[in-house]
């Protein structure tokens, strides 16, 4: 069992009136990739400043391998970060960027220049140590304040936005890299990041963060099958959310009167109040698309798990389609649908009426 | 042919219409004629510089010789080379303070930093010269401290200047890099010394040649507070104009002309050293 | 920006120089020639502070007044020959292309480096009776025979006169208003001329009710900072205005040098502070005004 590396005790960050964090609390062990997601302004950020020693908590305290970082400045922590802009020193090549933190610490020359090389050619970018940083691409650049991060060994590496500056190409390939990055070098990674397909490709544990709280921490299995709540099922990936009343809720099923799509079976308990309001949450590939009439509730009584409506709207993305079903409520859903043969686009089309159905295993119901 | 088949311009190339041309023109006419004339004149081999009467380096050589002008102009520069000295360094501090902290009353600081670029520069002379003579600043020390009083002055309405110079160019400057200073490691000082300086390094430069030019060029604040013995170059050049016209003057004339082409080229030039470098930006 | 609280010793450090400097040397010499507008001299050296107002009062004589009026009068006249003759200048420079943006910039900007004292003298070499332009007007005139029928040819009286010294201000002071002109104009967005000549204006309709009206905050600050170094300016009048073409520095040049009358010369100094810092002010309001509606 690891130990924690990062401790983060009802830490909670005010700015005048705002209150960015809200008494957080969160373990972070060693040897994870860890990501903080959450829309832009959720304090996700400020955490990451904070991990850092960058802005103060003004309620709480964090312990980095034990110790409390009270009163530590940021150039005495064992992290260290990669900053948003990347912040390479324009005016040094490559090679002294990589070595300014073992310059500081009185590192000997020698051994600077060839850790510095090794860094360099951990993140491909050997023999570009003459370089200066305005003959590099942006791309190059992280490259280099990566290196010039990971010579130092740190605990624990810090990114603010990694990738947020790159294009999609270049995006795809260094998650990748930097997933692989850090299973070479092993030591934590903790991002921060508002892209929900950055997160749920990169990270081992994934810490949701909304108006400065936490609302989810799991695995990113577990957030997108078992969102916790609205929040984080709305925010990760498409969701179609019905609101209704708890009537049956027994050990191996349930069942949901929403208004919206009729009755919603579940092949498990909720242990939610009797008669409660909770919302379903069904994802918009768990949705089976038929022809009026053909669709069948598996597994589920007469009548639960179907619903009928009219194809409103259609955008073809190439691997799938997706659909806007208008429900015989007047409630518009999303719905998408494989392309698993050549013309299987060809199916639906708008006005078309349509009947749906779903597994009893796919909607979550969520209390909050 | 080329007379009648012209290029149409587009509507929004207004520079190259004949009309605006011909306004630059005359302009550019109106700026220089009397600079140029003043410089063939210096040339004219006649003391009533009217009419020429023939080419001569001559006074050009009386000007070397007249003991009074040269030791004006050593004024001049010991001056400029001092206040310039003390003014980058006042005027990176305001700008820094200015730039990175927050502090009470801190619009009215920046109000009063302002204030001697925008002061009549005749109150700033009247000022100076008060002072001096209120708190009976000494007269009779030996160079090149008889200078102070005036050097003094210079700083006081060069450093402001310094100051918006470098604050400008501290404006963009990417505050993470500091931070990424900090990161690694460095302390306070050390982030400032090896992130921040070289940063504010064009703006230091741009800035010590702004001070050096108007501390070199200045007459009214000096007029004010210079002495029979401690005279700098322009308010000599003022006495030999309004008192005894001598043809030496437009000699004079014509090397500050020169000397500050050659200041402003060479500021251009170091302008774009310091923008190729700082140029991914 | 952080709050100088959070590193107070850097911050000591980093505001003590500058702010003391300004203070011994800026303000409290002010200060000092503030109070001397309210004293009287009071035997050969020493001079009394009185608290009287006796200063700012011989200052608003019709005497005094009448100068101060004509110096407005003037820097107001140079103030709008340098906008007329400047705003097509910057014009210019503003719609050139790139390649030749720097060196116009350079061509207009490189007289304003060059040392005030020169420029005026230069002026003076041309201006006067038997300077460059009276000889060309001489040769002028006998080259057209204008001799036989205006009678023989009479320098004109380009010196020591009012024209002149308006002459004098606008040379010197041209490129100050150029500068920020050019910086308003450059910073228009071009894609809205074109959309009004799209919709039908003419140019000079364009220039006027679009171009103006949105680099009009950079015209003011051009106004301003030509005016008021014109209202102060003492060299120029100086040395090419006669005796009835002085101007408020030139009555101040002579309180203290040469009147010895430094609490009267105090408070006209003080006066002409007051009007530059209303100027100032007001356009410090403006700023705040827009900032604050955008």
């Amino acid at each position: 069992m690891s130990e924690p590396i990062i401790q983060i005790r009802n830490v909670t960050k005010r700015f005048g009136n705002m209150v960015a964090v809200d008494n957080v609390s969160l373990d972070i062990v060693a040897g994870e990739f860890f990501v903080m997601l959450g829309p832009s302004g959720c304090g996700k950020t400020t955490l990451l400043r904070m991990i850092a020693g960058f802005e103060l908590p003004t309620e709480g305290q964090i312990l980095i391998d034990g110790q409390d970082m009270a009163g530590v400045p940021p150039n005495k922590r064992p992290v260290n970060m990669v900053f948003q802009s990347y912040a390479v020193f324009p005016h040094m090549s490559v090679l002294d960027n990589v070595g300014y933190g073992m310059k500081i610490a009185g590192v000997p020359k020698r051994e600077i220049r060839e850790r510095a090389e090794e860094s360099l050619a951990l993140v491909k970018l050997d023999g570009l140590g003459a370089r200066m940083p305005d003959q590099l691409s942006g791309g190059q650049r992280q490259r280099v304040a990566l290196a010039r991060s990971l010579v130092m060994r740190p605990k624990v590496l810090l990114l603010d936005e990694p990738l947020s500056a790159l294009d999609a190409k270049l995006r795809a390939q260094m998650q990748f890299e930097l997933a692989d990055l850090q299973d070479k070098v092993g030591i934590t990674f903790i991002t921060v990041t508002h892209d929900q397909d950055e997160a749920l490709s990169m990270a081992s544990r994934i810490g949701v963060i909304n108006k400065g709280q936490i609302a989810q921490l799991a695995t990113p299995s577990d957030l997108y099958e078992y969102p916790a709540n609205r929040f984080v099922a709305d925010f990760i990936g498409s969701v179609n959310i019905f609101e209704g009343k708890l009537s049956v809720d027994e050990p191996e099923r349930a069942v949901v009167d929403c208004p919206e799509i009729g009755k919603i079976y579940l092949n498990h308990g909720v242990t939610g109040p009797h008669e409660a309001s909770v919302w379903a949450a069904v994802r918009p590939e768990k949705m089976m698309l038929c022809k009026p009439g053909e669709a069948v509730g598996r597994d589920a009584p007469e009548g639960h798990n179907v619903a009928n409506g009219i194809i409103k709207g259609m955008s073809y993305l190439g691997d799938c389609t997706l659909y806007e079903v208008m429900l015989d409520s007047g409630r518009m859903i999303r719905v998408s649908r494989a392309n698993l043969s050549r013309f299987d686009q060809e199916d639906f089309t708008w006005d078309d009426k349509v009947s749906l159905c779903w597994h009893p295993s796919s909607p979550v119901v969520l209390l909050a | 042919m080329s007379l009648f088949t012209r290029k149409p311009l587009a509507p929004l190339e207004y520079t190259k219409r004949l009309w605006l041309r011909s306004w630059i023109a005359a302009v550019t006419l109106f700026l220089y004629a009397p600079l140029l004339v003043l410089f063939v004149f210096s040339f004219n081999d006649s003391k009533a510089n009217v009419v020429w009467r023939g080419f001569t380096f001559k006074y050009y050589a009386k000007l070397f010789k007249n003991d009074g002008l040269m030791s004006a102009l050593g004024n001049s520069l010991t001056i400029a080379f001092l206040a310039t000295v003390v003014s980058l360094v006042l005027g990176a501090l305001a700008a820094v303070m200015l730039w990175r902290f927050r502090f009470p009353a801190k619009a009215g600081v920046e109000g009063v930093m302002a204030l001697p670029i925008v002061v009549p520069e005749i109150c700033m002379g009247v000022a100076m010269l008060v002072f001096f003579a209120a708190i009976e600043w000494p007269t009779d020390l030996p160079w090149p401290l008889n200078l102070s009083a005036i050097t003094i002055a210079h700083i006081t309405f060069c450093f402001p200047f310094v100051t918006m110079v470098v604050r400008a160019r501290l404006a963009n400057f990417n505050r993470e890099e500091e931070e990424a200073a900090k990161d690694l490691g460095a302390n306070e000082w050390q982030a400032f010394r090896d992130v921040l300086l070289p940063h504010m390094k064009p703006g230091l430069i741009a800035g010590a040649l702004l001070a050096f030019t108007l501390s070199l060029d200045d007459f009214v604040i000096t007029f004010f507070t210079s002495g029979p013995n401690t005279t700098t170059f322009p308010v000599k050049v003022y006495s030999m104009v309004r008192f005894s016209v001598t043809p030496e003057v437009n000699a004079v004339s014509t090397l500050l002309i020169l000397l500050t082409i050659i200041l402003t080229t060479v500021a251009l030039k170091l302008q774009n050293i310091a923008g190729d470098a700082g140029a991914h930006k | 920006m952080q709050d100088w609280k959070t590193q107070r010793s850097a911050f000591a450090a980093i505001a003590t120089a500058p702010t003391l400097w300004l203070l011994l040397f800026f303000i409290i010499p002010l200060a000092i020639v503030w109070a001397y507008s309210f004293g009287s001299n009071d035997g050969l050296t020493s001079i009394k502070i009185s608290g009287t107002f006796a200063n700012y009062a011989r200052a608003l004589e019709p005497l005094y007044l009448q100068i101060f009026g004509k110096s407005v009068a003037v820097a107001a006249l140079t103030t709008l020959i340098c906008l007329i003759v400047g705003f097509p200048v910057a014009l210019a420079i503003s719609f050139a292309t790139p390649k030749w943006k720097p060196w116009l910039l350079l061509l207009i900007m490189l007289p304003f480096w060059t040392n005030l004292l020169i420029r005026t003298y230069a002026l003076l070499s041309l201006l006067g009776t038997r300077g460059v332009v009276n000889q060309g007007a001489e040769w002028f005139w006998g080259a057209f025979g204008l001799a036989g029928m205006f009678g023989p040819f009479e320098p004109l009286p380009l010196l020591y006169n009012n024209f002149a010294v308006i002459f004098g201000l606008v040379y010197v002071h041209l490129p100050f208003m150029v500068l920020p002109l050019y910086a308003a104009l450059d910073r228009l967005d071009k894609s809205l001329i074109e959309a009004s000549l799209d919709l039908g204006a003419g140019h000079w309709t364009t220039i006027t009710r679009i171009v103006a009206p949105l680099a009009a905050p950079g015209i003011i600050s051009g106004l301003i900072i030509t005016f008021v170094p014109a209202l102060g300016s003492y060299l120029t009048p100086d040395l090419m205005g006669g005796t009835d073409s002085q101007m408020i520095a030139n009555v101040v040049e002579r309180q203290f040098k040469r009147a010895n009358d430094w609490p009267f010369g105090a408070a006209l100094s003080f006066l002409l502070m007051y009007a530059t810092f209303i100027l100032i002010a007001l356009q410090a309001l403006r700023n705040r005004k827009a900032e604050a509606g955008r």
